[in-house]
């Protein structure tokens, strides 16, 4: 654990120097950094859930899709949370999407490994078909236009850097809240389920119940980066709740490094880079992309977050050269 | 002496170079930014490329320049998701500074898209986007979108009508299961209901259904007709899995089932089957035949309606531009004079209406296996049968009555011969 100030200071300091430098970049990149940092909050909810406590969900969309939804119909039907009340549909998006958590939860949670995987696939889908049909709701195929940004007090969230600082603050709140949160006796408990359910169950924690938890605290964090990527966007559509977003969530945690928070950030941001920004520059982008996946996944197991984890093994490998016949000793267990 | 000579000699053709260079600086200094959206990956990916070729094969004949202007022609991948769309829009306004942004594919693109013109003040020019509501109830939302191509029930007000001069009484209905089918099958509804026939059955596969078995048995037995309306690889499945089933009754659809871009790759079960739209590869004038023959030399395949839009939008660009001396009048300016032309295209003619919708001719079109243009092969072409001249968007209906019910969608208008 001695290691751990110091992590903090570097994220801390990450984040310092994004919020920095990127509002002095071009909008494009304003955008980019916006786009990748509200859907960087569902992948660390995807996190929550797979490295931390061993469940990997495929329908993590369902809840950035309720969340989506829900802002973007009282905006344009109600005209609702296009002022302070903005803060009332933060709450209402997280409340609403935990609630559905809670409601998949039930049927999801009894499962675990590719079962698990299978059904809250299955319930993704299901919120799909919704959007897809409910036409009268959710505009069917075309999606909902969310054509206003929330004004109030001197802030106005149509001005990109003003948007910008916003998810931001959002995203870093979303960052400090989860680390909170998995360093809490309770998500020691959580890591504990992840790494021997069974030796859980008889110390006599309520697996089922930390799990259940959980997921519902995951939904709701998928709603919060709904209600934000619906302001960032503008446009919210089924393809927003398809298989394809919550696998890209997936992605996104594995490639940065699961079981550690920022990882799935990092991966956000590449994902987000290579896909809205390399591929305006080459037309090959779709190969880059790919060669990151298979190289990180052949070279890196623990994603790019392990990488300071690999070049100390290497380190120590070079030094028990030396000092042959040193017992191997075991590494610090990196999850995942 | 000689040497003097010389140098008088060389600063003249130094001046000389200078006056040329600068006259062709000043002739290059219009630059004309057109920021394009195309699915270059993905599924519709081959859409994309029959849109990005028609409109690059009308910058490459007039050598990047339009009406006196420098094109810089910027294409980006929009994926066919309409949130990617918006997202590349705006890097082309706001990193690349386009004077206009034009393309989008899909219907939902559309409706992503314009209102991104809307907010940021930026043109947009329509070729293909077909979403009814965009030029109909949601007009004055957008007033920098102006559409070079079609409305989604355009071709269908006259191919209702033609079914009913057909003889038809009972028609079913079967039609992709989004907003591009609820309109193109809605409007054939509409006009084929209004001069006396039933549809009397409406079945919705989902989008990018492969196996119709079991939607075809469910087809009523006392239909006259059947229309169909797919897209993609949707096109190709439904009529050889119809024929093999054994159907006898004629079939016709929306333009999408029979365009060029399914054409070649579709075998003899579909002639004889009858579409309309507002482009036909076969349209028999001495211009398509250009057209067609130079597309098909250049890219290898005949051009389907994605690749002659794209093409003809370029020419409207052109004609603005060549009126504004190539200096670009701004996007309402633009609006304002390209919706006042007229224009000679290879569809034919074209205007625009007071709600920038194209008013245009709609082909009644059956596939038939000929030979054309010249070519040596039996091909499948869909031969003009028919040709309904200046066709606005609300077809033989009033404006008014039109935009005052809803949006064609999958229960509007209501199956009423249904039981």
């Amino acid at each position: 654990m001695t290691g751990q100030p110091l992590k903090i200071l570097m994220v801390a300091l990450a984040l310092v120097v994004i919020a920095v430098i990127v509002p002095n970049t071009n909008s494009f990149v304003i955008l980019l950094f916006t786009r990748a940092l509200a859907f960087a909050i569902l992948v660390m909810s995807v996190d929550i859930l797979l490295g931390y406590t061993g469940l990997a969900s495929l329908g993590q969309a369902a809840y950035l899709g309720v969340g989506a939804y829900a802002t973007a119909i009282l905006a344009t039907k109600y005209h609702i949370g296009l002022g302070w009340d903005f803060l009332l549909v933060v709450l209402f998006g997280i409340l609403l999407s935990a609630a559905l958590a809670a409601v998949f939860g039930l049927l999801a949670i009894r499962a675990s490994g590719v079962y698990f995987l299978m059904i809250t696939l299955a319930l993704g889908q299901c919120v799909w078909g919704l959007a897809y049909r409910w036409n009268s709701l959710t505009g069917g195929d075309n999606g909902i236009n969310v054509r206003e940004r929330p004004k109030f007090g001197g802030l106005d969230f149509g001005n990109e850097v003003t948007f910008f600082f916003v998810v931001f603050g959002f995203f870093a709140a979303s960052l400090l809240a989860m680390y909170t949160l998995v360093h809490s006796p309770f998500g020691r408990s959580l890591l504990g389920i992840r790494e021997r359910e069974l030796r859980m169950k008889i110390l006599g924690y309520n697996t089922w119940l930390h799990k259940y938890i959980a997921f519902i605290i995951a939904g709701g964090f998928g709603g919060l980066s709904g209600v934000l990527w619906a302001h960032t966007a503008g446009i919210v559509s089924p393809v927003n709740v398809e298989l394809t977003t919550s696998v890209d969530a997936l992605l996104m945690a594995v490639l940065g490094g699961a079981g550690t928070l920022v990882g799935g950030v990092i991966g956000a941001v590449i994902v987000f880079g290579l896909r809205e920004y390399l591929s305006t520059i080459v037309p090959w982008w779709q190969y880059v992309l790919g060669g990151v996946y298979v190289l990180t996944i052949f070279y890196l197991p623990t994603g790019l977050m392990g990488i300071p984890e690999r070049i100390r093994q290497y380190r120590q490998r070079a030094g028990q050269k030396d000092t042959a016949k040193e017992p191997t000793r075991e590494l610090k267990a990196a999850p995942h | 002496m000689t040497k003097v000579l010389h140098r008088t000699a060389g600063s003249l053709m130094l001046i000389g170079a200078f006056v040329a260079g600068a006259g062709v600086e000043s002739k290059a200094a219009e630059e004309l930014r057109i920021g394009y959206l195309a699915p270059t990956t993905g599924i519709f990916a081959q859409v994309g490329k029959d849109m990005v070729d028609g409109f690059k094969m009308y910058l490459d004949q007039h050598k990047d320049v339009l009406g006196g202007a420098q094109v810089k022609f910027i294409v980006e991948d929009e994926q066919g998701r309409p949130d990617t769309a918006v997202t590349k829009a705006k890097k082309l306004i706001l990193q690349d500074k386009v004077h206009m942004i034009a393309g989008g594919l899909l219907a939902s693109t559309g409706y992503a898209l314009a209102p991104v013109s809307t907010a940021e003040k930026v043109l947009y020019v329509n070729p293909v986007a077909a979403a009814d509501d965009l030029t109909q109830r949601d007009f004055s939302k957008y007033p920098f979108h102006i559409r070079t191509g079609w409305s989604s029930s355009q071709p269908s007000h006259p191919f209702g009508q033609w079914a009913c001069e057909q003889g038809y009484k009972k028609i079913v209905a079967i039609g992709a299961d989004y907003a591009f089918g609820y309109e193109v099958v809605g409007g054939f509804q509409r006009a084929f209901e209004a001069c006396g026939g039933q549809v009397i059955q409406k079945i919705w596969p989902p989008l990018n259904t492969k196996d119709f078995g079991p939607y075809i048995p469910t087809i009523k037995a006392d239909a006259d007709a059947i229309f169909s309306l797919m897209v993609g690889p949707m096109s190709l499945q439904f009529p050889k899995q119809l024929a093999a089933s054994g159907n006898k009754k004629p079939v016709i659809g929306g333009g999408t089932s029979y365009d060029e871009f399914v054409l070649p790759a579709m075998g003899d079960e579909v002639i004889g089957h009858v579409s309309a739209l507002q482009y036909s590869a076969a349209i028999d004038t001495p211009r398509n035949a250009e057209f067609v023959k130079e597309y098909r030399a250049k890219y290898g395949k005949v051009p389907s309606y994605y690749s002659e839009t794209n093409y003809t939008t370029a020419g409207m660009i052109d004609q603005v531009l060549a009126k504004n001396q190539g200096k670009f009048p701004g996007a309402e300016e633009f609006i304002k004079q390209l919706a006042a032309m007229k224009f000679d295209t290879i569809r034919g003619p074209v205007t625009i209406d007071e709600m920038r919708n194209p008013v245009q001719n709609i082909y009644i079109k059956k596939v038939e296996k000929k030979k054309m243009f010249g070519y040596d092969k039996d091909e499948l072409w869909n031969t003009v049968i028919k040709t309904y001249p200046n066709v606005n968007q609300f077809g033989q209906f009033k404006k008014d009555e039109f935009l005052a019910t809803p949006v064609y969608s999958r229960d509007f208008p209501p199956c009423k011969f249904c039981n």
